[in-house]
């Protein structure tokens, strides 16, 4: 790769994640090829009775929960007109739509006839919540599409669309946010149907509201976290007057879906999981320790919030909570009904880790190309970007 | 009139007719497995002193039709739960969401489908009985409109008390059934779920998914009422007199809307 030398001179050495990511690509393509010429059955540890697996619980549940910070911080710039925080909305509204992206791609591999996925706008059930999903992803990866067109558009020159998009933002933002809304909370609802299956310590009637917030508390972490990775990635700074506030928002959302959940765990009187310290109980100590308690705590002092290093990793701690939980809900939390143990192959986890990978290197190519993070206050290029 | 099946495990004999008709009325292929897959749709298994017959239960509400994206399967007015398999992509939302774990899926196949019991539709359509229920030497599974079928269950456990559990499985599991089963020993012994609720498990998801609209609605103009207000704030902010230096102009976001 030459870029441009305009830096100071950089050797090209490949990092640790370059290399994974290398690693990882060949096989990647292997499995892609099996599963499309010998079916799911062939690379998967899918089976009758344990139907969905990792593609489901990590790529589609995560994927599009870790997109969350972009509703959220689109919602709060401009509809709670917070401009300080529009900085960092280009980066948060391009993981929200790589995210959505890496969602699709995983429905493909793991839908069983994917050239049917147009199925969907077709053949309608409003009864279904998957109907509802479906929906939803279409439509929001569209308004995300829409919401990141600016970014491509100004770079290329084109004035009046950028105009156009400009003027309609508050609409985009209102249907974003509705349909952000939906999807999330959705997700939790595909979980209604199985009262029977799915474990007390996860079951609850307000599924659709802990997905929801929990994926609020999450796609702030996300944000925090990107804003360090790419800290680390490109040098820059981490903004941390910015970050700050973003880390209480994200300690009253987790505060609220752990006091919920602990009520509803409550309400299906399992506590006695957790006590009697059963696979399920451990498990949910994991996701609520690590994800809920101590990220909670850690970042309600303020000393340890507006230090950079306690922030990441309260914000790594709450990401990594939300994949155990979202994890929890489709596979620990199922597998007791089933009366088997899931654990995925090795082909869908090198599909799950390909797709990431996939992810990570547009969103450095996106970095490096467009202007996706605001200019160094100190590099003030006196650019033409003048509004 | 919905029609049925009664499954009487205490007069199976275990022969197995009922699952090899099957196979042959479906076209199905290969042998008889243990237990059901995409390619053997009922099976006979010893239990104990008696036999269990597992089928799909072919619920009132079924809870495969409600969840399926596309639509392909629903509940027919004779009774069946069929599939259209041309509409399927491959979601197997049925699978995991069905109380009765019926829905099975071709593993092996690279244009995979789901596979299930469906009552032998066209069968019941022209008013035949189903092949395993025709096949069936010791009339263990009899064919019947559903009401006719409990009033023939509730009879036989009133004339023979202690021969049965007094329970008919299906008359109210997951909503109620279109097959129900007759045992002498707790059903869970037969492998059949005993913690499912009487209320359609579909019921739960239509509750969230009614209020939708007036989810929309609210959620909208709550979040438009936040932006007026907000920008409104920001414009009579703007316009205070106190402002008047040039010093206040904020740098670097200008925002220039109207």
């Amino acid at each position: 790769m030459n870029t441009s030398v305009a830096q100071p001179v950089k050797r090209f050495h490949p990092g640790f994640w370059t290399t994974v990511f290398g690693l990882v690509f060949i096989p990647f393509c292997i499995v892609t090829v099996l599963r499309f010429y010998k079916g799911l059955g062939a690379v998967t540890h899918l089976s009758d009775k344990f139907p969905w697996g990792l593609w489901i619980g990590f790529d589609l549940l995560c994927g599009v929960g870790l997109a969350a910070g972009a509703f959220t911080l689109t919602a709060v710039v401009h509809l709670f007109n917070l401009k300080k925080f529009e900085p960092i909305v280009r980066p948060t509204i391009l993981t929200g739509f790589l995210g959505y992206i890496f969602v699709i791609t995983a429905l493909m591999f793991d839908l069983g006839q994917p050239w049917r996925i147009w199925h969907a706008i077709v053949y309608w059930n409003p009864h279904s919540v998957m109907f509802e999903v479906a929906w939803c992803v279409m439509l929001y990866t569209t308004i995300l599409a829409v919401e990141f067109a600016p970014v491509v558009l100004e770079r290329f020159g084109f004035q009046t669309p950028v105009r156009i998009i400009h003027a309609l933002i508050t609409p985009l933002v209102i249907v974003g946010v509705l349909l952000s809304t939906l999807h999330q909370s959705s997700l939790g609802s595909l979980y209604l149907i199985v009262p029977s299956k799915l474990h007390p310590l996860w079951y609850s009637q307000l599924l659709p509201l802990f997905f929801f917030i929990s994926a609020i508390g999450a796609g702030i972490g996300m944000v925090i976290l990107e804003s360090y990775l790419s800290k680390r990635a490109f040098g820059r700074q981490l903004e941390m007057d910015l970050l700050e506030p973003l880390a209480r928002a994200m300690v009253v959302a987790l505060g609220i879906y752990g006091l919920l959940r602990l009520q509803a765990i409550g309400r299906n009187h399992a506590f006695s999981a957790i006590t009697d310290f059963t696979y399920e109980g451990r498990m949910f100590l994991v996701e609520f320790v690590l994800g809920v308690l101590l990220p909670v705590v850690m970042l309600s002092f303020r000393r340890l919030r507006t230090n950079p290093r306690w922030l990441v990793t309260g914000s790594f701690l709450a990401v990594l909570g939300f994949v155990v939980n979202r994890l929890n809900v489709s596979i620990t939390g199922m597998e007791g009904a089933a009366g088997v143990r899931y654990v995925p192959s090795l082909a869908e986890i090198i599909i799950s880790v390909g797709l990431v990978g996939f992810g990570m290197v547009a969103f450095a190519l996106a970095v490096r190309y467009l202007k996706i993070f605001p200019e160094h206050p100190a590099v003030t290029e006196g650019g033409p970007e003048g509004s | 009139m919905t029609v049925g099946l009664l499954f009487d495990a205490t007069r199976c004999i275990g022969c197995g007719a009922c699952a090899s008709a099957c196979k042959e009325q479906n076209k199905l292929p290969g042998p008889v497995e243990e237990e059901t897959s995409a390619y053997t749709w009922t099976t006979v298994k010893p239990v104990g002193d008696i036999y269990s017959r597992r089928l799909c239960m072919h619920c009132l509400v079924p809870t495969c039709a409600s969840v399926c994206p596309v639509g392909a399967l629903h509940k027919t007015p004779e009774g069946p739960v069929v599939y259209d398999a041309e509409k399927c992509m491959g979601c197997r939302y049925c699978m995991m969401a069905c109380p009765f774990d019926v829905p099975k899926y071709q593993w092996d196949r690279a244009v995979p489908i789901i596979g299930k019991c469906i009552m032998c539709t066209s069968r019941v359509k022209k008013g035949e009985p189903t092949a395993c229920a025709a096949a069936c030497p010791a009339e263990a599974t009899i064919f019947g409109s559903r009401a006719d079928l409990i009033r023939e269950a509730k009879d036989r456990i009133r004339k023979n008390p202690t021969g049965y559990v007094d329970h008919i499985y299906g008359l109210t599991e997951a909503g109620g059934t279109s097959v129900l089963m007759l045992s002498n020993q707790p059903f869970e012994k037969l492998g059949l779920k005993t913690n499912l609720p009487s209320e359609p498990p579909a019921m739960r998801t239509w509750q969230v998914l009614s209020n939708i609209p007036d989810f929309v609605a609210v959620w909208g103009v709550f979040l438009y009422g936040v932006h007026w207000i907000t920008a409104r704030r920001e414009v009579v902010s703007t316009h205070t007199p106190q402002q008047k230096g040039p010093n206040t102009t904020d740098d670097t976001h200008t925002g220039s809307r109207s």
